[in-house]
């Protein structure tokens, strides 16, 4: 055999074994617009909370579900499920696209690897966080959310680039920073979902994208 | 000098058969048709050769039904990741021999 072709066959089994093991075709360009709008609902969330001249106190209780959605807390919680929707709708289209440039099939035993793996930490989270908000825990929120994304991004950092897993390290070490500094959650927040993201998706972007 | 071609595992002469072990060699199971999709081949081809793997005993096939289409799924056993693994070390070596030479 040439040297040439044992190069070949061992650059091809490399290739095959990145390709049928981890999903390539998550695009860094929607980590970026994640990161956007992440700030964009961080400024709201400021703004809702300095505007507001009645100061809400949290009363440690259980809460009507009509009372939660009318109250500042509502609103905040409406934002943060626009910037989550947002970013999945553009993460979806982005990365389909991307999936069929690079010829992956979007939905194959890779990414469905991905979801399952992101979607265990995310669900369980949400629903936890869900049950503190009605009763009255809102400080435990914000450093929570960070932590229980950066478990679900270590998860799928084993089904994507591994740059992914760093990101996921580096919003637990956020959220439990801001766990240790009450007051500052919005700023850790804005921290965690906005900057990072921009930071880890532009690298993605200038790695892989293009 | 001596080149280590006896090193060499026969059962991966072939490109396609080299292809699925390094497939297997990284997922714990894989199905046929998400196979066929990733190596871009025919039914035949792949199946012809998934058998001869078999009879080597370097994978298990596990049959499985998915409502009532058949789901066949292939698994790299102990002895095919051994293989595989010196095959690719008797391959690193030929290259640096021939560095060498």
């Amino acid at each position: 055999m040439e040297e040439k072709e044992i190069k070949d066959e061992l650059a091809s089994i490399r290739s095959l074994m990145e390709r049928s093991s981890k999903f390539i075709s998550l695009s860094g360009l929607s980590g970026i617009l994640a990161g956007v709008y992440a700030l964009i609902g961080a400024a709201a969330a400021y703004y809702l909370l300095t505007s507001n001249t009645v100061r809400e106190y949290p009363y440690h209780g259980y809460y009507s579900f009509g009372h939660l959605f009318n109250s500042l807390v509502g609103q905040l919680l409406i934002i943060a499920v626009l910037v989550f929707a947002a970013s999945v709708t553009s993460g979806i289209i982005l990365t389909n696209r991307k999936a069929r440039r690079k010829g992956q099939a979007i939905w194959g035993s890779t990414s469905k690897a991905l979801l399952f793996n992101m979607a265990t930490p995310l669900v369980a989270g949400a629903l936890l966080l869900f049950i503190f908000i009605v009763h009255g825990y809102y400080g435990i929120v914000g450093p929570s959310s960070l932590v229980f994304y950066g478990l679900a991004l270590v998860g799928a950092g084993n089904f994507t680039f591994t740059l992914v897993k760093y990101l996921g390290l580096c919003e637990i070490a956020i959220g439990l920073i801001a766990a240790c500094l009450p007051g500052y959650g919005l700023l850790f927040w804005a921290i965690g979902f906005g900057v990072l993201h921009i930071v880890y998706g532009s690298m993605m972007y200038f790695k892989y994208d293009r | 000098m001596k080149v280590p071609f006896e090193k060499l595992d026969k059962a991966f002469e072939n490109r396609l058969r080299l292809q699925i072990m390094s497939v297997l060699m990284v997922n714990d199971r894989y199905d046929f048709n998400s196979l066929k999709e990733l190596l871009d081949t025919t039914d035949g081809n792949l199946a012809s050769h998934l058998k001869g793997l078999e009879k080597e005993e370097y994978i298990l096939v596990h049959k499985t039904f998915l409502g009532r289409k058949p789901n066949t799924t292939y698994e790299a056993t102990e002895k095919g990741k051994t293989a595989f693994k010196q095959h690719l070390d008797a391959l690193e070596k030929l290259i640096k021999q021939q560095k060498a030479s």
